[in-house]
């Protein structure tokens, strides 16, 4: 993907149909956008000098034209990136796109919504960016389809006219809930399905607003996608492990274990992993960034972590069961005891046999047979 | 002539037990059992690693007594135990174990190797791989009556020697005596004063004993040779004898292997518990002590020192009687390094010292009890058993230092003032 | 597969398939080598205090006298790494609460840290005995095959749950599934390797005890 470049600062607040027009339109002022983009590029972990040829970029930037595909989903991720809305400037990121598809939050329905986003595809074939919420079913077509479009097809169909794609959630990023066990409509991933196009994957039940909003505007400054893991999440938000990061940590190291929710452990903010936390083996950015604008994380409020942002999460074993316990309870025990003692007493038959048999075929040995 | 590896391989699979087992499954390779074999430390070779010596054992125990040993054997990832084999590991079997037993005391994991090399020595002679010079003694003491071919006249002539010497008579064929006792070919011809000291002992202590024509010779070259139907035959007169003269106790002499053969492989052997009990002569004099039946007068002052007999010490569980009849004749005694439980073989026990071909190994190992000399520098050396004075005596020859060696049978009888009325 | 998916494989039927082949082989090999059995012993036994099959298994934790200093080495790292390894298997306190789920049995732990130091300490003890395996020419004489690979299925989980415990070379999740992999994968080839010593070790001993305990010879 090319990089775009910055026009002259100064400018970019009043050329029509970019996002530094929008703004003013807005009543952004420069500095608040300034603001925006020196959080933004802290989050991202790039230097502050990136700042201003991030306000730049952004500002310069045609508003980007987004699809946002939901499937087999709950709504909780569009919830949550509504929730970063007010009142910080966060909210305003949506000002810096055009969000030309999203059958939750558009106004128009039925066939001018699907008519919207087929436009979109057209006028910006090769340049928009496709945002995917929810799993894709795979079982039967008909578990999911949105004017009568599986969202297979759907899929299939928005994806090939995409600069990028965003997976947003755990759904669409791995399957999610819909994939638990036994996993009914054959749910899969947008990984599973679409292989030729960048792939973003932000998971989390649901993801954390800002990471969602962080990704986006990393995509607007450098018209690249971030670096990804293996598991093609953003290392900037999930290079750690929450149990690395949490304010808990300590007691884990002393061997402090709350061992029920209202034992004084508990109260006294003791380690959770007895309970069940999840954080040793969950990638994510809650412990440092946390949610409701820094308010708080589900470890702070006394639950362990679920360990929501990874794969096949809701499998694992189950969220009150410490990781370090049998992930499914030993039901071979005594199965196994009465095979290995059958074994036993088999082999041991057999030996007794030939044992005896050897005894048995002993011939007295006399002078003479001390000679070969 | 029937000796074959097949036969050998099918003693071997009557001999393998649960402690065998146990011990092969317990064995982590950790080496220490080679540093308490003489023959290893003397020689620095790892193939005298005590466990090694077993090694053919071990194999087939797996390839016949577990069910992964099977299926790796049906499918050729082990190999089957071979004669050429056997016939290697007759040198480690034999003529580098003297079953002192050291290996099996300090084995981290517990195994008994010397209890092991006992029964795989079964296998060996019946495969035929056992030494020339044991099979020559063993056939002896089946025929003749004794390793060294001693019969009864050369036994009655020592006896009227000590009549003469002490004015005793020597009781033969006593019936209902209370004591049989026994002796060693190498007591009949190289150390006559035992029969007297044995005679002195028994008059101070006022006890009846006998000897048995049918039944002189303690040891046992079946036990040595790892025979168990020829070690019977031999240990069977000695039972018979015992039985036929109703004594209450039958006296081994001081040989550490013929305590062994008689005390605990004898009733063994025969298949039935003994009507009669068994005791090593130190055993009786500690028993006479105690009862203030064993009276001695003056005190040996020449610096002395002990050396235990596996036998009779590690492997018999006799170790302070005799340091307690040290106590009432010697003045300046000292202990080895190592001495008791822990003592250092002579390096010839066990039947090597029977072995022609392995004369050099043993000289060797020797060393092992020459540092412990030379540590006490001793002006005699003292010790319970014939074999280990006849060994040591050529490694100290061997290595030309001059240290006389008495018995403590001897030297304690030495001590017994001679009765006033007999004068 | 993803790691979460190995982890859950490995918490889950990893370890049922495990413990399952653990039990079935520890009873079938008890039962294979103690039925061969032994021979009552008929001579007359000889009493003596502290000359019996249990005593010997205490007995024999210690070295006998004079031993210690032919082997420094491997008494030594014998000690460490056998206490080390018992202290680290059962005393961190997420091992306390495997065992508290598969048995439903537990007991305090230690700090992390701690466990953490003897975990270097078992490890260290460890690469010091295979030296030495390397260089005592009877122990490099005496090993086998099963002695290295033995080696390496110890080590492997000490290394992989320390590397874990330190994000160390692959994200921790997958370290961790490696770690409890290693260690089912030990716990799989116990009863058929040596191993098994941990369980006949105490067999051994006694036999040993008892036939010499016999004699009136405590060893």
């Amino acid at each position: 993907m090319k990089s775009r470049h910055p026009q002259q600062p100064g400018t970019e607040f009043s050329v029509p149909g970019t996002v530094g027009e929008g703004l003013a339109r807005h009543g952004v002022s420069r500095r608040a956008f300034l603001k925006f983009c020196t959080v933004m590029t802290s989050m991202l972990a790039l230097p502050p000098s990136m700042a201003p040829a991030m306000a730049a970029a952004i500002a310069a930037t045609r508003r980007q034209s987004v699809i946002w595909l939901s499937f087999q989903e709950c709504t909780g991720c569009t919830e949550a990136i509504t929730r970063s809305h007010s009142p910080t400037l966060e909210n305003l990121i949506f000002d810096l796109i055009s969000l030309d598809y999203h059958h939750t939050l558009q106004a128009a329905s039925g066939e001018a919504a699907e008519h919207a986003r087929e436009q979109a595809m057209k006028d910006n074939a090769g340049k928009y960016l496709l945002i995917v919420d929810g799993s894709i079913p795979m079982a039967n077509p008909g578990y999911s389809t949105i004017a009568g479009i599986s969202n297979y097809d759907m899929l299939v169909d928005s994806a090939k006219g995409a600069a990028a794609i965003v997976a947003v959630g755990t759904c669409a990023t791995y399957g999610g809930l819909p994939k638990a066990n036994p996993n009914p409509t054959g749910a899969v991933s947008v990984a599973d399905i679409i292989k030729d196009k960048p792939i973003i994957n932000i998971p989390g039940c649901p993801p954390i607003p800002v990471v969602m909003t962080g990704v986006l505007a990393h995509f607007l400054t450098f018209g690249t996608i971030p670096e990804l893991d293996g598991l093609g999440r953003p290392k900037v938000f999930y290079g750690e492990t929450i149990h690395d990061r949490c304010y808990r940590r300590p007691f884990y190291d002393q061997g402090k274990f709350a061992k029920t929710f209202d034992d004084e452990a508990a109260r006294r903010g003791w380690c959770l992993f007895e309970l069940g936390c999840k954080g040793p083996v969950t990638y994510n950015a809650c412990a440092t960034t946390k949610w409701n604008d820094g308010t708080s994380f589900p470890i702070q409020s006394g639950h362990g972590c679920i360990g929501c942002s990874e794969p096949n999460f809701w499998d694992a074993g189950g969220f009150y069961k410490a990781l370090s316990m049998p992930a499914n309870p030993l039901k071979v025990g005594a199965g196994v005891a009465a095979a290995g003692a059958a074994a036993g007493v088999v082999v041991t038959f057999l030996n007794r046999g030939k044992k005896g048999a050897a005894k048995a075929a002993h011939e007295t040995t006399t002078l003479n047979d001390l000679e070969q | 002539m029937s000796a074959s590896l097949e036969k050998g391989v099918r003693v071997l699979k009557e001999m393998i037990d649960a402690p065998i087992a146990s011990y092969f499954n317990s064995c982590v390779h950790c080496g220490i059992c080679a540093e308490a074999c003489l023959f290893y430390t003397e020689t620095g070779n790892p193939k005298y690693t005590p466990i090694h010596k077993l090694e053919p054992m071990r194999r087939l125990y797996e390839q016949e007594y577990t069910f992964l040993g099977r299926l790796a054997k049906m499918v050729g990832l082990s190999k089957p135990v071979t004669d050429a084999e056997l016939g290697e590991w007759q040198e480690l079997v034999y003529n580098s174990c003297t079953l002192c037993g050291r290996c099996s005391a300090v084995c981290p994991v517990g195994n008994d190797i010397a209890y092991m090399v006992r029964k795989m020595r079964e296998g060996m002679s019946a495969s035929g791989h056992s030494p020339d010079g044991l099979k020559g003694a063993v056939t002896r003491t089946v025929n003749i009556g004794s390793p060294m071919g001693i019969k009864l006249p050369a036994v009655k002539a020592q006896m009227k020697h000590v009549e003469a010497d002490y004015g005793m008579t020597i009781p033969l064929d006593m019936e209902g005596a209370e004591y049989l006792v026994m002796l060693s070919s190498m007591e009949i011809i190289n150390f006559p004063e035992y029969l007297g000291a044995i005679a002195k002992i028994m008059r101070q202590a006022g006890k009846t004993w006998t000897l048995c024509s049918e039944a002189f010779e303690a040891t046992n070259a079946g036990m040595q040779i790892g025979n168990s139907d020829l070690a019977r035959v031999i240990v069977k007169r000695i039972v018979d004898g015992a039985e036929k003269l109703k004594v209450k106790t039958v006296i081994s002499p001081e040989c550490g292997h013929a305590y062994t053969a008689l005390r605990w492989e004898g009733a063994n052997l025969v298949g039935k518990p003994f009507s009669f009990k068994v005791q090593h002569i130190v055993e009786v004099l500690e028993e006479f002590r105690l009862a203030g039946l064993l009276k001695t007068e003056g005190m040996e002052t020449d610096r002395l020192t002990f050396h235990d007999p596996c036998q009779l010490a590690r492997r018999g569980g006799v170790i302070e009687p005799q340091r307690n009849l040290l106590k009432m004749v010697a003045k300046d005694f000292h202990e080895m390094p190592d001495a008791g439980f822990m003592n250092w073989c002579c390096g010839g026990g066990g039947g090597a010292s029977a072995i022609e071909e392995g004369e050099e190994l043993r000289l060797e190992a020797f060393k092992r009890k020459k540092s412990q000399l030379d540590a006490v520098k001793p002006k005699r050396l003292v010790t319970a058993c014939a074999n280990c004075r006849i060994v040591m005596e050529e490694g100290l020859e061997h290595y030309q230092m001059n240290l006389p060696i008495v018995g403590l049978t001897e030297m304690i009888a030495e001590h017994i003032p001679d009765p006033v009325d007999s004068k | 597969m993803d790691h979460l998916q190995l982890l859950t494989w490995a918490r889950g039927p990893g370890l049922d398939l495990s413990l399952g082949v653990l039990v079935l082989g520890v009873i079938w090999r008890l039962i294979e080598i103690y039925g061969l059995g032994r021979k009552q012993d008929l001579s007359a036994p000889r009493d003596v205090a502290g000359a019996s099959g249990w005593n010997t298994i205490i007995r024999r934790s210690v070295p006998p006298p004079g031993m210690f200093k032919t082997s420094p080495v491997s008494y030594m790292g014998g000690y460490i790494f056998h206490i080390g390894l018992a202290i680290v298997v059962f005393l961190f306190a997420p091992h306390i609460k495997l065992v508290q789920g598969v048995l439903g049995l537990a007991w305090p732990g230690l700090p992390s840290q701690m466990v953490d130091f003897v975990t270097v300490v078992t490890m260290a003890a460890m690469i010091v005995v295979l030296f030495d395996r390397i260089n005592k020419p009877v122990k490099r004489y005496l090993s086998t095959f099963g002695d290295w690979f033995t080696w390496a299925l110890t080590f492997i989980p000490l290394l992989s749950g320390w590397m874990a415990v330190h994000h160390l070379l692959v994200p921790y999740t997958l370290m961790l599934a490696i770690h409890i992999l290693s260690v089912e994968l030990l716990l799989i080839c116990l009863p058929f390797t040596k191993l098994f010593h941990a369980f006949t070790v105490f067999g051994s001993r006694w036999y040993n005890g008892a036939i010499n305990g016999h004699k009136g010879v405590p060893v």
